[in-house]
């Protein structure tokens, strides 16, 4: 059952209308990107515990192969994107708003793009166990492709059936990124496939494909997969283009009605969402055994000659796929990873794609125009009225500030999705958001210091404690050792008079035994 | 008149044994504002405010022995913590202290002889060896004390600062000259 025409829909608090500027980068189809030289895989490319490396610098892999396993249940294993040899494993530049590096792994490719021998395929995925095409999906590294970059097996775990709504998120509500609208004109199928599995592993009673209605040829082509596929209560549903509609949250309310409990996920009022990108992946591992080493990624903005979408292979560089896309313009002015609203600036072009990486906006300055200098709040209220998360966000703004961080969080600064809504309308320019981050990362940080500290304190304590035992117990031992000594001292006495008297015995009876046998010999 | 201190006498029995009722019936064990104290401070067990750990040193700023400000692995945030958490007016650190960076203890593992010396310093057990056996400290449990330095015979132990990495970095506060954020013009 597809159905175009939209349910009585939702609506969610706020947000902003913006141009959306998708056209540029959705004039040519997506192009495969040519294998680079080098590879650069970060242990990180997920929410969770860092991968480990189980290769060794100058190990050849294959194509498909495991190079970092998962350590953890909230964590990802990573492959290699091509065949070729590990240069190293070291520290690099990784795309984090952070500018910092991490540790990656390196793979100089051989140019042959070798397979390596990758698990079955699972066809008949309707009569598998859960547990398999869950696991399958855990081993092949799929997290959300959307930009959280969830592992998402864990979102596929049983909860006694308490699922019954699969959202499929094709909003891509953030202006310029194009990649999930290129992917649903070319792959609407392998989509439609891919959702029939998670719809099997959840045992949902309907699925809702959201996509925003600036995307009619996307909309047109999953509406036709979907009734190809003759896909029991699916729907392919138009939303209106309102950013941030593809947020979790608002995408939730938009289509269902249901608001998600606040410090809650989905899944606790029945809802398990899936961005379009990750249900692709997962039919790529289900039906092909594939892991995921590659993505779309959009290259726009007015700085990069050819704006497009590349079918990149995870761990490409920037600066490659730049190159991929026709190289740089003289508009060129800031590299930006993600799109204009959420993204964050990159200083160099050195850094590779990652699993979670959609967008590098090459923006030219009336691209994303340098923010002005900010003024003092003058209290006017527009970023309440366009959060679409209902907060406030002048006062999360002066308890950030102020570092107050109790009172931010009394107003919901964990419900604060940073989609930039308050910062774009402010007329004081002020960088909302920066500061929302900020008191964020600092409670976080505050936080871990508390654990271990609490941490410390568990341990010295038992050590305090193991300490105290053992001083005592060799207390103990010497009391006893003394009491021992003293006891020996008084029972001294009679033990000697009944050795001297065993002894006398024992002489008494050889003499006695000596006059016999000369008493025989006589 | 006689009624008046029969009635003052029994009030006074009757309240009198109410107090003593509530005092074991309601009794606290310990120091509840030591023991909020002590939550506040960073438990690396240090010694470096003169006490021998943080506990000591939480209850001698209960019992107002000494001052808030001598915790240097806790630095500025924890002086205006207890600050907060006594009413009273935060102090600058104690400048024979001075403030610490967050570091661990490394054991340069050639030069280590086996001694125990070390690992019977640390106040977190976050040393393992054995006698004539080659020593090693377990950096997630390593408080950065500096107890095990002293003792060292051979002079093996060097202390790490935690590097900044992504998974501890923290935004910086926003200010209004903003970075550049431009790409450096090498890279185009």
């Amino acid at each position: 059952m597809s159905d175009t025409s939209p349910l009585t829909l939702g609506h969610f608090h706020g947000g902003i209308h913006m141009p959306d500027h998708k056209a540029e980068s959705t004039t040519q189809p997506v192009a495969a990107v040519k294998i680079p030289p080098r590879l650069i895989l970060p242990l990180q490319q997920h929410i969770g515990a860092p991968a480990k490396a189980v290769v060794s610098v100058g190990d050849h892999v294959l194509k498909g192969q495991l190079i970092a396993a998962a350590s953890g249940r909230v964590s990802a294993p990573i492959h290699a994107p091509t065949s070729g040899i590990i240069a190293e494993i070291s520290d690099h530049l990784v795309p984090h708003s952070s500018g910092l590096s991490a540790r990656c792994i390196i793979i100089d490719t051989d140019g042959k793009d070798e397979w390596a021998e990758l698990p079955p395929p699972i066809d008949d995925f309707a009569s598998a166990d859960n547990a398999v095409l869950i696991e399958r999906i855990r081993e092949s590294g799929i997290v959300g492709l959307g930009g959280a970059t969830f592992p998402s097996s864990i979102k596929m775990e049983a909860r006694n059936n308490s699922i019954d709504t699969l959202i499929i998120n094709a909003a891509e509500c953030e202006p310029y990124i194009t990649c999930d609208d290129m992917l649903m004109r070319e792959q609407a199928e392998h989509i439609v496939s891919g959702i029939h599995i998670v719809q099997h592993i959840l045992g949902v009673k309907r699925c809702l494909i959201g996509v925003e209605d600036n995307k009619p040829e996307a909309i047109k082509s999953m509406s036709a997969a979907v009734a190809a596929a003759s896909l029991q209560n699916t729907s392919v549903v138009t939303i209106p283009t309102l950013y941030p509609s593809g947020g979790e949250r608002q995408l939730t309310l938009l289509l269902t009605g249901k608001e998600v409990p606040s410090h809650g996920i989905p899944a606790n009022i029945g809802i398990v969402c899936q961005n379009v990108g990750t249900v692709y992946a997962i039919a790529d591992a289900v039906l092909k055994g594939r892991p995921l080493i590659s993505r779309i990624v959009t290259l726009t903005g007015e700085g990069v000659a050819q704006p497009q979408n590349l079918y990149s292979l995870i761990g490409t560089s920037a600066g490659g796929l730049v190159s991929q896309a026709g190289g740089y313009t003289d508009k060129a002015h800031q590299l930006i990873c993600g799109g204009p609203m959420m993204g964050f600036s990159l200083r160099t072009d050195e850094i590779p794609v990652t699993k979670g990486v959609n967008c590098l906006l090459v923006a030219s300055t009336a691209d994303c125009p340098p923010p002005e200098p900010a003024t003092a709040c003058i209290r006017c209220g527009k970023c309440a009225e366009a959060c679409p998360a209902q907060l406030l966000p002048q006062q999360l703004y002066w308890h950030s500030r102020s570092r107050n961080f109790d009172k931010a969080q009394d107003y919901h600064l964990f419900d604060c999705i940073e989609c930039g809504c308050c910062s774009h309308v402010c007329p004081s320019h002020i960088q909302l958001v920066h500061y929302y981050r900020f008191a964020k990362t600092q409670i976080w940080s505050k936080e871990k210091e508390k654990s271990k500290a609490d941490h410390a304190r568990q341990r010295h304590e038992a050590r305090v404690a193991r300490l105290e035992r053992i001083a005592a117990e060799r207390k103990a031992r010497m009391r006893k050792k003394k009491a021992a000594l003293k006891s020996k001292k008084s029972g001294d006495e009679s033990a000697k008079k009944a050795a001297i008297a065993s002894a006398v015995k024992r002489a008494a009876a050889k003499k006695a035994a000596a006059k016999t046998a000369t008493d025989t010999k006589g | 008149m006689i009624i008046a201190i029969v009635t003052i006498a029994a009030l006074a029995t009757l309240f009198g044994l109410l107090l003593g009722y509530a005092a074991v019936r309601f009794h606290v064990e310990g120091d509840p504002i030591a023991d909020q104290i002590d939550k506040l401070l960073p438990q690396t067990q240090c010694g470096q405010c003169g006490h021998p750990g943080c506990r000591p040193y939480a209850e001698a700023i209960a019992n107002g022995e000494d001052d808030i400000n001598r915790c240097a692995p806790g630095g500025e945030a924890t002086i205006i913590a207890l600050a907060d958490l006594l009413g009273r007016d935060p102090v600058p650190m104690d400048e024979d202290i001075g403030e610490k960076l967050p570091s661990v203890a490394l054991i340069i593992e050639k030069e280590c002889i086996g001694c125990t010396l070390c690992i019977q310093a640390c106040p977190v057990d976050a040393i393992l060896g054995a006698a004539k056996q080659m020593h090693t400290v377990i950096e997630s449990e390593c408080t950065g004390c500096e107890l095990c330095l002293a003792p060292c015979p051979v002079e093996c132990i060097v202390m790490i600062p935690i590097r900044e990495g992504i998974g501890n970095w923290v935004w910086p506060y926003p200010d209004n000259d903003h970075r550049d954020l431009s790409l450096s013009r090498e890279a185009l």
